[in-house]
């Protein structure tokens, strides 16, 4: 039951984007198509399930025993950087159009701050292995709901008349700061 | 190497306002939006990010002939990640109160993506003095930005400017500004904003 509460926490109440500005990045970037915006978020929580995983046995197997939690960031960062770069070379070979719709941001993965952020995240939060492997997953179909909410309201926004300087980025924002207070109505739904 | 060299005054101010860092290439937004709660920190923030962009400029610039092209972004990251570690340490040893406000997202600073976009644009390909520069410009264009957005939100949330009372009891904050849709407004209003006085300016 907690577990689920956890993955409901991740995935909506406390969503990593629309709560935690994390991985604002390709929320901008890749959220012109509903289509890209799926498979961006499903490449996203795959590798987001993987870091949850491997970052608990690092930092509890190997940091943590031999009192080199200095090495955090760095030993963190390298990993998520190699399963990015494992992911990459899957989906080229299994599928090359997914390949070149996502184009440049499947190696920005790596600096996509949600992947560091979950790690950081679930050392903060001594979450155990189980715990961290559900957050990874919620946390991730989270990103993918929003990401797929904000590219279903700006392909209409396609068609609207928008004043000219707020063209791009800026009515991204101010459409995302919308999503944000419709977010916070479930504040409360668990309070974690 | 550029064939013309663009003068070091140009390579300076472009951070500070046409290729800002924030406004112009929307980078480094995760940090922009969720430490701008006050300007404080927005200021912390913006210091922190500064000194861990020059510091790998200073080293990637250095190391820019050594570092095998295949595994230069790998290379960037561990580097970059080294400085924010030293930068997390010396927050919270010497401001432990910055430390606590600004959480998670000093370490974070390993992924913004203006430090490493910097190193791949710039300092992969320029010497020294140069990436130092660009580093300030676009350090200074970052704090910039991040300075004005916390004094925003921090005035019509809470009121105050860096933690001094600047608007009476006949004020009703407003909350929302330093919740997690204020920030998105800002910054969306701010980036049209921006866009705006630019295009005033080519028009003159």
């Amino acid at each position: 039951m907690n577990l689920l509460l956890l993955f409901i926490s991740a995935a909506i109440v406390n969503n990593f984007v629309l709560t935690y500005f994390l991985g604002i990045c390709p929320f901008v970037g890749v959220s012109k198509k509903v289509s890209s915006a799926v498979s961006m978020g499903l490449a996203v929580m795959f590798v987001m399930t993987i870091t949850a995983a491997v970052t608990w046995l690092i930092y509890h197997l190997l940091l943590v025993p031999y009192h080199i939690e200095i090495l955090e960031y760095v030993s963190f960062i390298l990993v998520i950087a190699s399963l990015v770069q494992l992911v990459e070379m899957f989906i080229k070979k299994v599928s090359k159009p997914l390949y070149d719709t996502l184009g440049i941001f499947l190696p920005l993965i790596t600096t996509n701050c949600a992947i560091l952020g979950l790690a950081l995240f679930s050392v903060l939060r001594e979450y155990s292995f189980v715990e961290s492997l559900v957050f990874g997953i919620g946390a991730g179909a989270g990103f993918t709901l929003a990401l797929v909410i904000m590219a279903g309201i700006r392909e209409e926004l396609e068609l609207s008349n928008i004043p000219k300087p707020f063209r791009g980025a800026g009515i991204t924002m101010i459409v995302a700061g919308s999503l944000a207070l419709a977010f916070m109505g479930f504040a409360g739904l668990i309070s974690m | 190497m550029a064939k013309k060299p663009i003068p070091l005054s140009k390579e300076f101010l472009k951070g500070l306002w046409d290729d800002n860092p924030v406004l112009r290439m929307l980078l480094g937004l995760c940090p922009t939006l969720a430490v701008t709660n006050s300007a404080i920190n927005g200021l912390a923030m913006g210091l922190a990010t500064t000194f861990v962009l020059i510091s790998s400029s200073i080293i990637i610039s250095l190391l820019r002939k050594v570092i095998p092209h295949q595994v230069r972004i790998a290379g960037y990251i561990v580097i970059i990640a080294t400085f924010v570690t030293v930068a997390d340490k010396f927050l919270a040893a010497y401001l432990p109160e910055i430390s606590i406000a600004l959480g998670p997202y000093v370490p974070l600073i390993v992924v913004n993506c203006l430090i490493l976009g910097r190193q791949e644009a710039f300092s992969s390909k320029n010497g020294v003095g140069r990436s130092i520069i660009d580093g300030l410009g676009m350090g200074l264009g970052f704090i910039f930005v991040l300075v004005i957005l916390g004094s925003i939100r921090e005035i019509l949330g809470s009121a105050t400017l860096f933690n001094m009372q600047i608007l009476g009891d006949w004020f009703n904050p407003w909350m929302i500004m330093i919740l997690p849709p204020g920030a998105f407004l800002t910054l969306g209003l701010l980036i049209g904003l921006g866009n705006w006085v630019n295009e005033r300016k080519v028009k003159i």
